[in-house]
């Protein structure tokens, strides 16, 4: 080119400078920090695992695919949505419910709020909120770890049909203590050797994750570290006045689905508040929730719920909690 | 001296001023044509003062303000008028300007006169002596100098803030001016402190120029009233609330000026140009360019007379790379997109930036998760997040309730944005729309945002 002969010369506003992060890449890092505790979901529970895994992301990206077309999935929030949905199962659960709670996850969850960036609540535990519903008993068969190669009876049951019922079954560290007052060693609790969600086993995968997307920054650290504090305090404190009755703060933080939710679901940024006054407020509230749950409800556990709830109220937060604008304080006197 | 001041939020971009950092200043050669726009400055454009035909001298005036907020204009070139008429404008408008044909023959001396005594000037003529020298803030918002040199009755100026920070990325031109120019640099502030009645004079420079800041440290040391402060790589340090944040840990109220907490902020160019005026007798013709990004074969800083075509200056540094898809006046976070290489380098011109396909292309766009990023860049303390999905709902009224006049334009939440949402361009046209229905409703209507609800 000539130097005086002009370029087709774009025309588009400042800045020109654009952003290093994508919205894929923070949806990458998820499911990049979620790999280690599905590994030991797998680890634990077999392949029993890996199939409601699969079964429930296959059936949230076909979902997606089909109801908001397929250019919706180049964000990847979908398949992050399945995999969480599918972690938060009991591996034993029949294959098609895991995928009909995928369905739900995307189409109630998501979709019918208008898409990505518009639902108020969480769409994977909305997925889980609707099997817990519609199936409870299915939801809370729990099967004890039979190792990488296990496949669960319960799996394969076929839609609306009793399938083969598991010969044996188990009850989750939070079960045994809530009905059997029966506690469980914190090596089991922290490595992953216990029954429960698929996802949930193993504390130390679930910290591996988190400590990633802390390194990455792709979540507001406020929001695990919130639910997780309050959580942890006021198990403890209840814990000093009746220490024959209720677990302390280690059992409350490393059993059930806390660590799981805090991390992953507590943290989702489009159902909790923006700015960072709100997301304490936000987390505090589902840690305090939890234990609230836990200690006086009638289930064992109340991760689900709390963060749902705090969900709802989130936009009230943000609204309440606007950050405040620069050059609203009064002014000091220097002089 | 204290070092890494800062305001809180704002962004990192890469620096990029690598290419030009170490060049000095070289001059632009005159060219054939120059335009010289009657608006180079916030406020009513110049009044010309010559006519077609008419033989021009370099630094001679010839546009004067008309009313208050405006400033003169002068030949930058010995030459001759040939059209007063509308021309192009960076801006993409067409606005009167008036065209000088160069003498070809001339050796293009600008004239050096006797220095004037500032000093010894009133306040009224200082502020007087500023607009016939067409002196405008030389840091890109061309908002004439000698308004924000004129107290009002009853207010007092403490502080003189000189602005050196240069946070765009790519500019260079402030640099080289405190390096190359340091002296003048601080005449210009002593005159402008005694006509403030400033008693105290800072330099803020961002801590990416430590020879600038040992340069000034030195042109004023022995001087109790002026200092000079290192402040924290940080876009955008040189927004002026930012810095006097950065540098007094105040805030300017919002919806007030820096005046309101008496202080006076100008650039680092601006202050030698007062020098220039007052020692020199010399107005504004010319001024320092930073011509570089990845479409220019070779980056420079240029000494560039006002009016010189675009064109030409990048043809002086080279021609643009064949990849070009974008030009620019200005940095790349605020500056102005050329749609024609045929427009004029005007007084508020700091940067004349070339990009390729990679920065022209604007980022995949997907939905705003409410990450929050935003929120933790936005310098003014909003919600970018919903300021953006409101403008885009045509939900104008609503922001002004999440103040969306407040804010500065900086661009750090369309920057920051991982879903490459144009946060700030939306909120510019919203606040664009917002005035033009203040402008046209009648005042009582502004009252009572109901009835523009209701419609």
């Amino acid at each position: 080119m000539s130097p005086t002969a002009d370029p087709r010369l774009v025309v588009h506003p400042a800045p020109f400078l654009h952003p290093e992060v994508s919205t894929p890449r923070i949806m990458g890092d998820v499911l990049i920090a979620l790999a280690p505790a599905t590994a030991a979901g797998i680890w634990f529970f077999g392949l029993s695992a890996l199939l409601v895994v699969l079964a429930a992301t296959a059936a949230c990206v076909a979902t997606e695919w089909a109801l908001a077309g397929r250019a919706q999935l180049r964000d990847l929030s979908a398949v992050v949505t399945g995999v969480l949905v599918g972690l938060i199962l009991p591996p034993s659960l029949p294959l098609w419910m895991a995928a009909l709670g995928g369905f739900v996850a995307i189409a109630l969850g998501k979709v019918a709020w208008g898409g990505l960036g518009n639902n108020l609540f969480n769409p994977a535990l909305v997925g889980r909120a609707f099997l817990q519903a519609a199936f409870p008993i299915a939801l809370t068969t729990w099967v004890p770890p039979q190792g990488p190669l296990a496949l669960y009876n319960g799996n394969l049951a076929l839609p609306f049909l009793h399938g083969v019922p598991d010969a044996v079954t188990a009850a989750t560290p939070l079960g045994q203590m809530k009905f059997l007052a029966a506690s469980t060693p914190f090596a089991d609790l922290f490595w992953g050797n216990i029954s429960g969600s698929i996802g949930e086993t193993s504390a130390a995968a679930i910290l591996l994750g988190g400590l990633y997307l802390l390194f990455r920054r792709a979540f507001d650290w406020r929001l695990p570290a919130g639910m997780l504090g309050a959580a942890a305090l006021l198990a403890e404190i209840i814990h000093q006045v009746h220490p024959e009755k209720y677990p302390g703060a280690l059992f409350t933080l490393l059993s059930g689905g806390l660590l799981l939710g805090a991390v992953f679901m507590a943290s989702d940024p489009v159902t909790s508040p923006i700015s960072p006054r709100g997301a304490w407020i936000f987390a505090a509230g589902a840690g305090v929730l939890v234990v609230l749950i836990r200690f006086w409800g009638g289930l064992p556990e109340g991760v689900m719920y709390a963060i749902l709830l705090m969900n709802s109220a989130s936009p009230l937060i943000d609204r309440a909690l606007q950050p405040r604008r620069f050059g609203s304080r009064p002014v000091k006197e220097t002089r | 001296m204290s070092h890494g001041r800062s305001f809180r939020h704002g962004i990192h971009p890469a620096e990029h001023k690598e290419a030009t950092v170490g060049l000095a200043t070289e001059r632009m050669p005159f060219v054939e044509r120059y335009v010289l726009p009657l608006s180079q400055h916030a406020g009513a454009p110049s009044r010309p003062l010559v006519e077609v035909g008419a033989r021009v001298r370099r630094g001679q005036a010839i546009a004067e303000a008309v009313g208050f907020i405006s400033t003169a204009l002068h030949a930058s070139v010995d030459g001759q008028v040939v059209a007063i008429a509308p021309r192009s404008h960076p801006s993409g408008k067409l606005v009167p300007a008036i065209e000088i044909v160069a003498d070809p023959y001339s050796p293009q001396r600008l004239p050096e006169g006797a220095a004037l005594d500032a000093f010894a000037l009133s306040h009224e003529s200082f502020v007087t002596e500023l607009q016939l020298a067409g002196l405008v803030g030389l840091g890109g918002a061309a908002f004439p100098t000698h308004v924000k040199y004129k107290v009002p009755e009853g207010r007092r100026i403490e502080r003189l803030l000189v602005n050196g920070c240069e946070c765009e990325p790519f500019l260079t031109s402030d640099h080289r001016m405190m390096l190359e120019r340091t002296a003048d640099v601080v005449r210009g502030a002593e005159i402008a402190a005694h006509h403030l009645g400033a008693g105290e004079i800072v330099f803020g420079v961002e801590e990416n120029k430590p020879d600038a800041i040992e340069a000034l440290k030195l042109a004023v040391a022995g001087r109790s009233a002026m200092r000079v402060v290192g402040l924290a790589v940080k876009y955008p340090q040189g927004a002026e609330k930012m810095l006097i944040r950065a540098v007094w840990g105040e805030e300017v109220p919002s919806g007030k000026l820096p005046l309101d907490l008496g202080i006076v902020v100008n650039n680092v160019a601006t202050m030698a140009a007062i020098a220039d005026w007052f020692d020199r007798r010399q107005p504004l013709v010319e001024r320092l360019v930073t011509v570089a990004g990845p479409g220019v074969r070779r980056p420079a800083n240029l000494l560039v007379p006002l009016g010189t075509p675009v064109r030409a200056v990048l043809e002086h540094c080279g021609g643009l790379d064949e990849a070009t898809r974008e030009v620019i006046l200005g940095g790349p976070m605020m500056g102005t997109p050329l749609a024609s290489l045929d427009v004029p380098i005007v007084k508020g011109t700091s940067g004349l930036l070339a990009f390729t396909d990679a920065e022209a292309r604007l980022p995949s766009e997907f939905t705003c998760i409410k990450c929050g990023r935003c929120v933790e860049a936005c310098p003014q303390f909003l919600n970018p997040s919903r300021l953006g999905r409101l403008a885009r709902a045509g939900r104008y009224e609503e922001m002004v309730g999440y103040h969306a006049t407040d804010c500065v334009e900086c661009g750090s939440c369309s920057f920051a944005c991982p879903s490459g949402i144009p946060i700030v361009q939306l909120i510019r046209v919203a606040k664009g729309a917002l005035r033009e229905r203040a402008a046209a409703a009648p005042p009582s209507a502004l009252s009572s945002p109901t009835s523009e609800t209701k419609k």
